[in-house]
């Protein structure tokens, strides 16, 4: 009964990745470089990024492989760095069409990134998991290509576009978050009091010691946490 | 050198079981109010956290990077499309940076 939107819902989803499939060759362009300097190969990368999908994981995992950790290690920094997709896997599964059989979700986790989940998250109502293909159609092509020719092309690609690219990304980010914080008064103080904390982590004294991936995991818990005990959400305004 | 297939498969092995397990073990609605308004909460928050401070240091000039994250932040209080907004934000970043 989904076959006649299926289509739609995936060229939207299409639609939806092309500004991450920009930002995506940008980040994983400069991660083949690092890839490169590590004195990892272009095919090892590329399956690094078709396997991973993960800037921040990625970009760890290359310093941890050079500096020569064990298995453990890595599979703890590793987890410690993405535990924050268990968070959006937590968010996605209340939101996704449970009419879809159980198949498609095994799919769909694998494309958990970041922008993927963004503008999952985004689409208003019920999510069809053929919006998430259609977004990850483009966009882990281009992460995986921009890896490869960052470690084959090096520094052929002029640094200041590099440099321009690489804030599409969080042009995106705030196009997600924008809208809603608009609507919502809630929302919108949320988001200013965690770009504060955010700050707050990444300058102050002993704060900033705390690596990226965990400011991310303790702030989310933290400001989301307090928000839903102070102002929870009423029945079903989320599907709206 | 096969040791590095090894270290890429155990990468990919842990994010993938942290991607999916959630998805693929909560299959029903939580009814918890709390619950629910913290998973309504959490994508705004995550992605306002990972946004800001991080893009400023993203371009070589962080004065670049700020008129490119207000004038993405304008653009998208006006509703303008994913596309447009990163779109915008990239090309100012690259004409400031040319001035600056």
């Amino acid at each position: 009964m989904h076959t006649k939107d299926n289509k739609t819902y995936f060229m939207n989803g299409v639609k939806g990745g092309i500004p991450i499939a920009l930002g995506y060759f940008a980040v994983s362009f400069t991660l083949g470089i690092a890839a490169k300097k590590a004195g990892i190969t272009a095919f090892q990368a590329t399956f690094m990024s078709l396997t991973n999908v993960t800037s921040a994981g990625e970009f760890a995992g290359i310093s941890s492989i050079c500096a020569g950790v064990t298995y453990i290690e890595l599979a703890i920094m590793q987890a410690v760095i993405n535990l924050r997709y268990m968070l959006m896997s937590c968010a996605l599964a209340q939101r996704i069409d449970t009419s879809y059989p159980l198949y498609h979700r095994f799919i769909m986790g694998f494309g958990i990134t970041d922008e993927i989940f963004g503008v999952s998250v985004a689409q208003p109502g019920r999510l069809s998991p053929y919006y998430t293909y259609g977004a990850m159609s483009v966009s882990i092509p281009a992460w995986c290509l921009g890896t490869c020719l960052g470690v084959v092309l090096g520094s052929v690609l002029p640094a200041n576009i590099v440099s321009a690219l690489s804030v599409a990304l969080y042009g995106m980010f705030i196009a997600i978050i924008m809208p809603p914080a608009r609507d919502n008064k809630v929302v919108l103080g949320l988001v200013i009091i965690s770009m504060l904390l955010s700050s707050g982590f990444t300058y102050l004294p002993y704060l900033k010691n705390i690596s990226s991936g965990f400011r991310v995991i303790i702030l989310t818990v933290v400001i989301a946490g307090v928000a839903a005990i102070l102002f929870p959400i009423e029945e079903d305004a989320q599907d709206e | 050198m096969n040791k590095i297939y090894i270290y890429i498969l155990v990468m990919a092995a842990v994010t993938y079981l942290i991607r999916v397990l959630p998805l693929t073990l909560i299959k029903k609605d939580i009814k918890n109010k709390t619950i629910r308004s913290f998973l309504y909460y959490v994508p705004y928050v995550t992605l306002a956290v990972m946004t800001f401070p991080a893009i400023l240091t993203a371009t070589n000039n962080m004065y670049a990077a700020f008129f490119g994250f207000l004038v993405a932040v304008i653009l998208a209080w006006c509703r303008k499309s994913l596309f447009q907004v990163s779109i915008t934000a990239c090309a100012v970043v690259f004409i400031l940076e040319l001035i600056l």
